[in-house]
């Protein structure tokens, strides 16, 4: 009875972080579409629901509707498998981020390396969608992607590793509460502007979509797929989009703490802190789509090994030595 | 140069100024309409669905010259023709297939009478071919809907023909 009834909590918070961030994966999409109109001087989705709010859950019904087309060259189980697991994956990484204090679903004390693995897990979804469809335009966006995917990896490591310097703790909530004094993006700002690129190229936004390149690979790894399917892939993308937003305003914007200290700010709830941050680095990222035009292949990898890996290196050098000279280095007991 | 450029690109002044412009770019007026709600001005001149007209005694304008016939590049326009009892002219048929129609303007331009005329409706979309196998009755139907438009139109054209 008494694990029943735990079981029912569990699955009640899970369901209750869920269907938040599924609901607010489907307005950012909107929020995405609709920045990138106006940019353009257009209007942007604004027809369904008051001001369009209901454009993306209509899309999502019309997919459901459709057919799914499975080639009949491709391997069946792991063309099935792949739209699951991309999305699996980045609704799974959300389980550590925390809304506030206590608002956080499981506060382990390896928070920052279990978004790590998750993160890098997600590759696994595009290389599998890319190779089962058996079909050239997919296998080159796959290919693509993951070379691209496993570049920026490296580089957002380390700089995860210069971060974790300052902090002295893997924990999420840990991090957050040491930029109580100051936000890492001040002391550590070019690694921010770096971490804001690598995102986008993990994310695979724009101007490092290459792998869904529609001039060249028509949509790349998500050619082959239709209906529900296809919406999965869509959803699980912009999901990790938020979940890398999530982890910068941890990383650098002060997680769910307030900017200043003071009377007005305070008394919001910190999940409103989060999700402000969230939704301005999103913004963000979506001015980004509208005026960049995309990279060449070799300049991405260029700008990868050559420029962002050396610099975050010299950064963590740096971080430490500082740290070291100052004798503030966390966790050493002065 | 070569050092003006790689501070340009270490401190991200272009895509900074991009940034700025973009702001700036999405506060502005937005250029689309929201079509089926509000339209878009079209010119007089505008060759949308055709329209035979008549005289405002109610008198077909057509006088079955087949002028139109002749100069349809895409032989779009079938034109029967009969004496009538008071010794007139008249088209017995007029058929035009919009399907193969091109809406280059041609026949309302030959036409001597101003008969034929191309109005400013395109929205004349339908759910089965048949519907678009215009005839005589369909085309004098659109001329006595769209009138008032269609003489308005010819006459802000006229100074230009």
């Amino acid at each position: 009875m008494t694990y029943l009834n735990t079981f029912f909590t569990e699955i009640y918070k899970i369901i209750f972080l869920l269907l938040p961030v599924l609901v607010s994966v489907s307005l950012i999409v909107w929020l995405d579409r609709r920045i990138w109109a106006f940019v353009q001087k257009r209007k942007g989705p604004n027809v369904v629901g008051p001001f369009g709010l209901l454009q993306t859950l209509a899309d999502a019904l019309k997919y459901m509707f459709k057919e799914i087309i499975i080639p009949s060259s491709a391997n069946k189980i792991i063309f099935v498998l792949a739209p699951i697991v991309t999305l699996t994956l980045s609704l799974i990484a959300w389980a550590v981020i925390p809304f506030s204090s206590e608002l956080v679903l499981a506060n382990i004390n390896v928070g920052i390396l279990y978004l790590f693995a998750i993160s890098s897990l997600s590759v696994y979804g595009i290389i599998m969608g890319g190779w089962a469809s058996n079909s050239k335009y997919p296998f080159l966006g796959a290919i693509r992607s993951a070379a691209q995917m496993i570049s920026y990896e490296v580089s957002i490591g380390i700089i995860i590793v210069n971060v974790l310097l300052c902090v002295g703790s893997l924990n999420l909530n840990e991090i957050v509460l040491a930029q109580q004094n100051v936000w890492f993006i001040f002391p550590l700002f070019p690694m921010f502007i770096i971490f804001f690129i690598s995102s986008l190229a993990e994310t695979n936004r724009p101007p490092f979509d290459l792998p869904e390149a529609e001039s060249e690979l028509v949509a790349g790894y998500q050619t082959e797929y239709s209906g529900m399917m296809y919406a999965m892939f869509w959803l699980g993308e912009y999901a990790n989009i938020l979940l890398l937003c999530a982890l910068g305003s941890i990383l650098f914007l002060g997680g769910w703490l307030s900017p200043v200290n003071l009377y007005p700010f305070d008394v919001l709830p910190g999940a409103f802190w989060m999700i402000f941050k969230i939704i301005m680095l999103f913004i963000l990222i979506s001015l980004v789509k509208a005026i960049v035009p995309r990279y060449r292949f070799d300049q991405l990898m260029k700008l990868g090994w050559k420029i962002f890996l050396p610099l975050s290196l010299f950064w963590v050098v740096l971080t430490a030595s500082f740290l070291f000279y100052l004798d503030m280095l966390p966790g050493t007991g002065s | 140069m070569k050092i003006n450029r790689i501070i340009k690109t270490i401190f991200m002044t272009d895509f900074i100024s991009g940034l700025n412009l973009a702001i700036k770019k999405m506060f502005e007026p937005k250029k689309t309409i929201n079509y089926p709600f509000e339209k878009g001005k079209i010119s007089p001149r505008f060759r949308g669905e055709h329209a035979l007209r008549r005289y405002p005694n109610g008198e077909e304008r057509c006088i079955a010259c087949k002028l139109c016939e002749a100069v349809c590049p895409a032989q779009a326009i079938t034109i029967d023709s009969s004496l009538q009892d008071d010794g007139s002219r008249k088209t017995t048929r007029y058929d035009i297939d919009m399907l193969k129609c091109i809406y280059c303007g041609l026949c309302e331009e030959s036409c001597p009478v101003d008969a034929i005329v191309q109005g400013p409706n395109f929205e004349f979309a339908t759910e089965t071919r048949e519907e678009l196998y215009y005839n005589k009755k369909k085309l004098l139907e659109n001329g006595d809907k769209w009138e008032t438009v269609l003489a308005e139109n010819l006459k802000a054209d006229a100074p230009f023909k």
